[in-house]
């Protein structure tokens, strides 16, 4: 992995952030790696475009410490912050031309007019939009103005970079390309980069690690991979990827394993500290197998909606666990709706949800 | 910041140690104090004051300025440096005030300090430039302190915009409305005098009711609230059928309509008053013609009441047009197609629908034309007759053949308790929602026709009227150029030579005509005051739009305050608050400038807070983030997009200060004279064409003005294809 030379980690020691009697950060704390690009992620209103506000100094916080590299910068404004940020919106200055919004950053920090254009010029041309800066932001497309946005940014090299869901105005596919350009650039030079997107996917695809936040505290902290196998309550199952939680047994538990029993399935689970008794379990929409021949072993249910999508099908399923969401890639064996179809469970995809809501 | 420090710390040494401490005779601008620089004692700086003239009162100030120092070189972001800043500015603005108003013209300003430290031999005059300096840099020192601790993100420069604004506000707002209320409870011997208070507030030509019951008239105050609520019913009511015509019927004229409106606004007073009187006056142009068809006996009718209301109507109807205009196109057409989709006619969704969503705007519109009419001072004057009001027996009280600082004081009080009254109900009442009524989706909808009796009735209402209007003016332009209105309608240029003359004598030119001086002084002050309003506008705006703190509320209505000040109150108040030290400026210039500006910031504060609410916030974040301070942000990214609004207000600072009347006449002096208090001078002498040829003139100037800042400042470009875009958001997809 590339470190930036100049990239810092981000460092927050039990910060609160209240507006009047609203607490929209709750007693946080969490350290960013240099060079790592870590994602907040959660539902709106969760706190994590307060987190993100803080650590570029546009909002101060209540109480606790943050660090930059090693520095405190607790009560340091925005503009003595190495941070910078691509907003939401872009925030493209509408009266400056493209070039002049890239080179805005080096002039009002006391560089030449030539030198900043040169720079800006160069910085263009890595996010791929060399030849358009005399243009006004109003005459770019939505993905081009996401990109002048980008450069902005990266032009002054920060110890920090933020992004606060940038995608959010681009449909699904440049949506899908954007990501990978930030992501690459990203890596390629080495930043320390948070990211805010209440979009699961997104999350997963461009992050090294993702910070789940739910109602002003942190849910779950983690690698994409850990949150999505091992989601330490009902609320990161949830959100992380679609899953059907449902009640199960804990039978008995025999060193990392537990033997569970779900409805009248038996699986061996990794146990998570666990003990017998009841537990919480979730199962993705891929790991719930159904079949049509109901002669073979498993629970019976009925199929109360299909809907068709091309590579998939997804069905709702009435079971003796409840209404199951199911994911089924074998389109040519649809199955109609009102269908009685045997369930099955995967051995993948299923987990224990430490019970911790 | 530290840096900032320094360069307060300068400035308040130059002001403490070097420049004259105290005001200067000949003026702020007058030079000739160099003369005795630094030892006379007028122009001693307070350094020499201290030691060489024996006012030791003054060093602590100085001792207030050492402490910073230590901030400066060992401070740096040590946490007791924003207390020895919050301290040291403090204190040394409670002192440097406390000195100023304890020591006076005539020794110890309060007799219970002289009771207490004995009789003082020494005297002091109004502030100077020192003094200025001083308080500045105390002023910033304290809100540096207060950055420091971390308030607003501790951004120093917005911490010190919030600190000068309410400093300026309340030296030049509520220290003279304060001034007025202590005036009002004191007899003119200055003692505390409450029953004097009761018995002139309660007095019988102020409350009385006669009218009622005899032939008598009634108090002023009833006068003044009768005006005020028949002129607030008629504009309204004038306003909405001038604006249905503009936006809900075909009618083909509308871009005259527009023209009516900015007419007023740049009308000085006593034109439509005098354009009145020679319409309808004794011998006016409808007397006459009666006289000679019908043999009527011409009469002075117009005199009073109607006279003043028929005036009045012609100024404030397109106030109350402008607010109406904007809610009734701001009402969404879907509202009153799903209103006739719901088989409802058009004259029920007009009365079902249409009428009770304007609520709002007819009631803002309403108590507009209520405040303007109290405040309303040219008008009164001229067509008053023997119907008085409030706004110009304050006048008479302090200019008039009995002058009674008391009565007018009191008066004053009353005209003020019934304008911020009205002014709270308008806020209270409807707070924003004028303008919060369109909604920045596409609404594709048509609006209903007009129901046609209802056409009709607002065209036989509004068409005479604009038709009235459109008389007015010609008659304005025509009436400088006879020779005597009424009874010698000959073609003469003679009162424009009387004015306006240019002679070449012996050193070249020599602007002989009688206005030049006025004429001059109005526009070199009206030029420095309208961008003065405009900045301070604008950055009250600014802190307004895009900062949080406590005491928010408070401070926006500080700002808006001066809107329901009348100029005559306000006029009355600086008298009294600034005759003495230590804001000694009665007879200068400053006095005017500093008048018009917090006469007419509000409308800088509301065109501000109207265009920069549009702007989305993220701009401002982005600049910050990319290491711009909070000033070069304003500067580079919010100035640039605000050039509407600063236009608005450079234009309409201007043009209030071309034509205010109300509060200047009490301001004005023999070396500032301004024009509108010139003309007045002449309509009182009766001398009808000087005065009409000379507002004529000013109409011209006006309108020349307007157009050249809107050259200078000129339009923001924010797309290639169209000059004006108003998605202002940052995507500017």
């Amino acid at each position: 992995m590339t470190i930036g030379y100049k990239a810092a980690s981000v460092q927050f020691q039990g910060v609160t952030k209240a507006f009047g009697p609203v607490v929209a950060v709750r007693d946080i704390s969490f350290t960013i790696e240099p060079g790592t690009l870590v994602t907040l992620l959660g539902p709106s209103g969760c706190g994590k475009t307060t987190t993100l506000r803080l650590i570029a100094g546009l909002e101060m916080p209540t109480s606790g410490r943050i660090l930059i590299g090693d520095r405190d910068v607790t009560k340091l404004p925005a503009t003595d912050r190495d941070v910078c940020m691509v907003f939401q919106s872009y925030a493209l200055f509408p009266h400056m031309t493209v070039l002049e919004n890239v080179a805005y950053g080096l002039t009002v920090g006391g560089m030449a007019k030539p030198d900043a254009h040169a720079k800006a010029e160069d910085e263009l041309e890595l996010v791929g939009l060399e030849g358009f800066g005399e243009r006004l932001p109003s005459e770019l497309s939505g993905g081009q103005q996401q990109r002048v946005a980008v450069a902005r940014a990266l032009i002054l090299e920060p110890e920090v970079l933020l992004f606060d869901e940038p995608l959010s105005n681009l449909d699904a596919k440049l949506r899908r390309r954007m990501r990978e350009e930030i992501r690459d650039l990203q890596r390629k030079l080495g930043l320390t980069s948070v990211y805010v997107t209440h979009d699961q996917e997104e999350a997963l695809a461009v992050s090294d690690r993702i910070i789940v936040m739910n109602n002003a505290v942190i849910a779950q902290e983690g690698s994409p991979h850990e949150l999505y196998e091992n989601p330490a309550n009902v609320f990161v199952a949830d959100f992380i990827g679609d899953a059907n939680l449902v009640k199960a047994e804990i039978m008995s538990v025999n060193g990392e394993i537990a033997v569970v029993r779900i409805g009248n399935i038996e699986r061996r689970l990794p146990c998570r500290g666990l003990s017998p008794g009841e537990v919480d379990v979730a199962i993705r929409p891929a790991a719930i197998i159904l079949s049509n021949d109901t002669s073979v072993e498993g629970m019976e249910g009925s199929v109360l909606k299909a809907t068709y999508l091309g590579n998939h099908i997804e069905y709702t399923v009435d079971s003796p666990l409840g209404e199951l969401f199911v994911i089924d890639y074998q389109v040519d064996a649809a199955l109609p709706r009102g269908a009685t179809v045997s369930i099955d469970l995967a051995e993948r995809g299923i987990t224990l949800v430490l019970d911790e809501a | 910041m530290n840096k900032t420090v320094a360069l307060w710390l300068a400035v308040g040494w130059a002001g403490y140690a070097v420049l004259p401490w105290y005001a200067i005779d000949d003026g702020f601008f007058g030079f000739a104090w160099f003369g005795g620089f630094p030892a006379s004692i007028d122009s001693a700086p307070a350094t020499l004051q201290v030691m060489d003239h024996g006012r030791a009162w003054l060093l602590p100030i100085g001792l207030a300025l050492v402490a910073p120092l230590a901030v400066l070189w060992r401070g740096g972001d040590k946490p007791w440096a924003a207390t020895v800043l919050m301290t040291a500015g403090g204190f040394g603005l409670a002192y440097t005030l406390a000195q100023g108003f304890a020591i006076g013209l005539g020794g110890w300003g309060f007799g219970f300090i002289e009771s207490a430290f004995g009789e003082l031999s020494d005297r002091q005059f109004g502030m100077g430039y020192g003094a200025v300096l001083v308080f500045g840099a105390f002023l910033f020192f304290l809100t540096q302190g207060m950055a420091k601790r971390g308030a607003i993100n501790g951004d120093v420069f917005v911490v010190g915009s919030i600190g000068l604004v309410i400093a300026l506000i309340a030296a030049f707002i509520l220290f003279p409305v304060a001034s007025i209320l202590i005036s009002a409870v004191q007899d003119n011997d200055e003692n505390f005098a409450p029953a004097l208070f009761f018995i002139k507030l309660l007095s019988r030509d102020i409350w009385g009711l006669d009218c009622l019951t005899s032939r008598l008239t009634c108090g002023i105050a009833w006068n003044s609230l009768l005006m005020a609520t028949l002129v607030g019913a008629g504009t309204t009511m004038l306003g909405l059928a001038f604006a249905l015509i503009a936006t809900r019927t075909g009618f083909r004229a509308k871009k005259i309509l527009r023209v009516l409106t900015v007419l007023p606004i740049v009308t000085p007073p006593f034109v439509i008053g005098l354009a009145v009187i020679l319409l309808f006056g004794r011998s006016g142009v409808v007397n006459t013609f009666l006289e000679w068809a019908f043999d009527i006996e011409p009469t002075r009718w117009i005199y009073g009441l109607p006279g003043i209301w028929l005036a009045q109507m012609l100024a404030f109807t397109p106030i109350a047009f402008l607010v109406l205009i904007g809610v009734v196109e701001g009402i969404s057409p879907s509202m009153e197609e799903a209103g006739l989709t719901l088989r409802a006619d058009n004259w029920r969704v007009f009365t079902t629908v249409s009428l009770p969503l304007m609520r709002p705007g007819l009631a803002n519109a309403f108590l507009l034309g209520f405040i303007e009419s109290l405040a309303d001072f040219g008008n009164p004057l001229v067509l008053g007759g023997e119907y008085d009001v409030l706004s110009t027996s304050i006048f008479f009280a302090i200019v008039g053949a009995l002058v009674d600082q008391g009565r007018a004081a009191v008066l004053a009080f009353v005209l003020l308790a019934f304008t911020l009254s009205a002014f709270y109900a308008q806020r209270r009442w409807l707070g924003r929602k004028s303008y919060a009524t369109i909604t920045g989706k596409g609404d594709a909808g048509l609006h209903v026709r007009l129901p046609r009796r209802l056409t009709w009735t607002i065209y036989a209402a509004a068409l005479p009227w604009a038709a009235l209007t459109a008389v007015i003016y010609c008659m304005i332009m025509f009436g400088g150029f006879v020779e005597t209105w009424g009874f010698d309608h000959s073609f003469t240029l003679r009162h424009y030579i009387e004015a306006f003359s240019i002679e070449t004598g012996r050193y070249g030119l020599v602007w002989s005509g009688a206005a030049w001086n006025s004429f001059w002084t109005t526009l070199e002050i009206a030029a420095i005051s309208a961008p003065l309003t405009a900045g301070i506008g604008l950055l009250a705006a600014y802190i307004l739009v895009r900062q949080r703190f406590v005491g928010k509320d408070a401070f926006e209505f500080g700002t808006m305050l001066s809107f329901a000040i009348p100029g005559t109150v306000i006029g009355i108040g600086y008298i009294l608050a600034f005759n003495v030290p230590p804001i000694e400026i009665t007879g200068t210039g400053i006095i005017l400038v500093i008048c018009f500006v917090f006469r007419n910031m509000p409308v800088g504060v509301r065109a501000g807070i109207a265009a920069m609410s549009q702007i989305d916030k993220s701009l401002d974040e982005a600049s910050l983030t990319l290491g711009a301070t909070s000033f070069t942000t304003l500067r580079k990214v919010v100035m640039p997009l605000l050039r509407p609004a600063i236009v608005a207000a450079l234009v309409f600072g201007f043009v209030r200060a071309m034509t205010a009347i109300s509060a200047v006449i009490f301001l004005v002096s023999a070396n500032y004279d301004m024009a509108t208090s010139y003309i007045l001078g002449r309509v009182e002498n009766a001398d009808y064409g000087l005065a009409i040829s000379y507002s004529s003139v000013l109409i011209v100037v006006m309108l020349a003005a307007i157009i050249l800042i809107q050259r200078v400042v000129g339009t923001r470009r924010l797309s290639r294809r169209d000059g004006q875009q108003f998605g202002l958001e940052g995507s500017a997809a």
